[in-house]
């Protein structure tokens, strides 16, 4: 199991949390991750919002590097997923979009290069037999929402990752991990996250109509793939609380954090101590309620 | 639903142009509204989804590109995913967004061509996203310094926001991307 790794610009900032679970999990796992050397950034949100030939252009000088190493690009976040994605999706199906493109590389690209979202390598690689094998610390009892946000699912065309209105690609691994997954219907729903610095408050609304659904069904936390999801949903509960006047307190964690745990791994190897939301009370509730686990 | 156009700038409406950058044929929406149902922002803004394509067809022009309802979107997509005619409003709508940046009559609220030009002129200089610089320079020209300044030292603290510039990227293929933008489509001019 060998990969061209892609972090994105996040696993060195605001989901540095995320990057480490990732790498903690994949060598425990065997999965040989290898960074692709001079990386930049996806575009993200703002290139495609500037000029679509510009975000195809940068989503693609990755992809190009990715496939002089003969393998597949893993992605960890979930929008640099998306965006590498799309620029595939595009290169494929327009010409003009590959001739802007080579034009601005020096090079062509076809838009050949396969991405894989890191949730992906762990289910249909690893695969669920072999990792049930690996699970020291099933997480018995704690109730888990699994949120997929908008990246990961849409546009179904491009991504083309699981179910666009219903996927269990998440729902899957969490169960491995010996957690329950409660049913609900937000976990296509979006967290706002574009707006999270030009409107905010548009941000804390929507992030927050999906901590209290996922409340509402009964989850204890809520465990993401999307850095932009983890920020909106994680740091803004300081903003709902001023601005609906209620606790929110929902630890919002990374799946491979979670994986990471079950796996027998420490917290802070996992990077749970720079989650704003501590999961801590809600995890050691989990171990008293099964003390002779094990 | 009803739609009062009064035609400004560009004769014959802005739909050609907005078919042309997004790459979609709007003649095929038959307004069954489905992206607006789905449409998390819907009660936001003054147009849904569905009515800025009635718009468009109906011949709006650079008016429609001074009202703040084009960047109230999230680009969730799920307009995009539930369209039975699969027309990408996600990319009708960034192509309305840049053409607004491109006359210069863009001024909405949170002004988010200002947090696009922060940020990617922090990849231009260093080849990926700086989070710290895109930000204060965002803030700084909004002059909303103070909002979210109780969250920051926390998030610093926790490593959770990268204190210094990134490095290690392969900043002349970035360099070249960006001056290419700027030749051949004035992108950032």
């Amino acid at each position: 199991m060998k990969y061209a790794h892609y972090p994105g610009c996040s696993a060195h900032s605001t989901a540095r949390d995320m990057h480490e679970s990732c790498l903690a999990v994949s060598k425990a796992l065997g999965i040989e991750l290898n960074e692709i050397k001079g990386w930049t950034c996806c575009g993200a949100s703002s290139a495609h919002q500037t000029d679509r030939e510009l975000a195809a252009s940068l989503a693609s000088a990755n992809l190009v590097k990715a496939g002089r190493m003969g393998m597949d690009m893993v992605v960890n976040c979930a929008a640099c997923y998306n965006r590498s994605k799309v620029a595939n999706y595009e290169m494929v199906h327009s010409e003009d979009m590959r001739r802007a493109v080579a034009e601005s590389l020096g090079e062509p690209y076809d838009g050949s290069v396969p991405v894989r979202h890191f949730v992906e390598i762990l289910l249909k690689d690893v695969g669920v037999a072999a990792l049930r094998k690996k699970i020291t610390s099933p997480l018995t009892g704690l109730k888990a929402a699994a949120y997929y946000g908008c990246y990961l699912v849409r546009p179904p065309e491009a991504t083309n990752f699981d179910d666009p209105e219903n996927p269990t690609i998440l729902e899957r691994l969490i169960e491995v991990t010996g957690a329950e997954n409660v049913e609900w219907s937000g976990k296509v729903d979006c967290c706002g996250g574009m707006q999270n610095l030009t409107r905010t408050e548009i941000t804390v609304r929507r992030s927050a109509a999906v901590i209290d659904m996922a409340r509402a069904a009964g989850a204890e936390c809520i465990v993401v793939a999307c850095p932009m999801c983890q920020i909106s949903l994680d740091v803004r509960q300081a903003d709902m609380e001023k601005l609906l006047g209620r606790k929110y307190d929902m630890p919002v964690i990374y799946l491979t954090q979670l994986l990471g745990l079950a796996l027998g791994m420490s917290p802070r190897e996992l990077g749970f101590d720079r989650l704003m939301v501590d999961p801590a009370a809600v995890l050691k509730a989990r171990k008293e309620a099964v003390p002779s686990r094990r | 639903m009803t739609i009062r156009i009064t035609k400004q700038g560009t004769t014959g409406g802005l739909i050609k142009a907005v078919e042309r950058r997004a790459d979609v044929n709007l003649s095929v929406c038959y307004q069954c509204r489905k992206c607006s149902i789905g449409c998390p922002v819907a009660g936001e803004t003054e147009s849904p989804p569905s009515e800025i394509i009635r718009r468009l067809q109906l011949g709006a022009g650079d008016e429609l590109l001074q009202t703040d309802l084009i960047w109230t979107c999230l680009a969730c997509e799920t307009c995009y995913a539930r369209c039975p005619n699969q027309i990408n409003f996600a990319a009708v709508i960034d192509a309305l967004k840049s053409i607004a940046v491109e006359k210069g009559v863009a001024k909405p609220k949170g002004d988010a061509p200002l947090f696009n030009r922060s940020f990617l002129n922090s990849v231009k200089s260093y080849g990926r996203a700086y989070d710290l610089k895109a930000i204060a320079a965002y803030k700084l020209g909004t002059g909303s310094l103070g909002q979210d300044m109780d969250k920051f030292p926390a998030m610093l603290k926790k490593g959770k926001m990268a204190i210094l510039p990134p490095s290690g990227a392969d900043k002349g293929t970035v360099s070249r991307i960006f001056d290419k933008a700027s030749k051949n489509r004035g992108t950032g001019r």
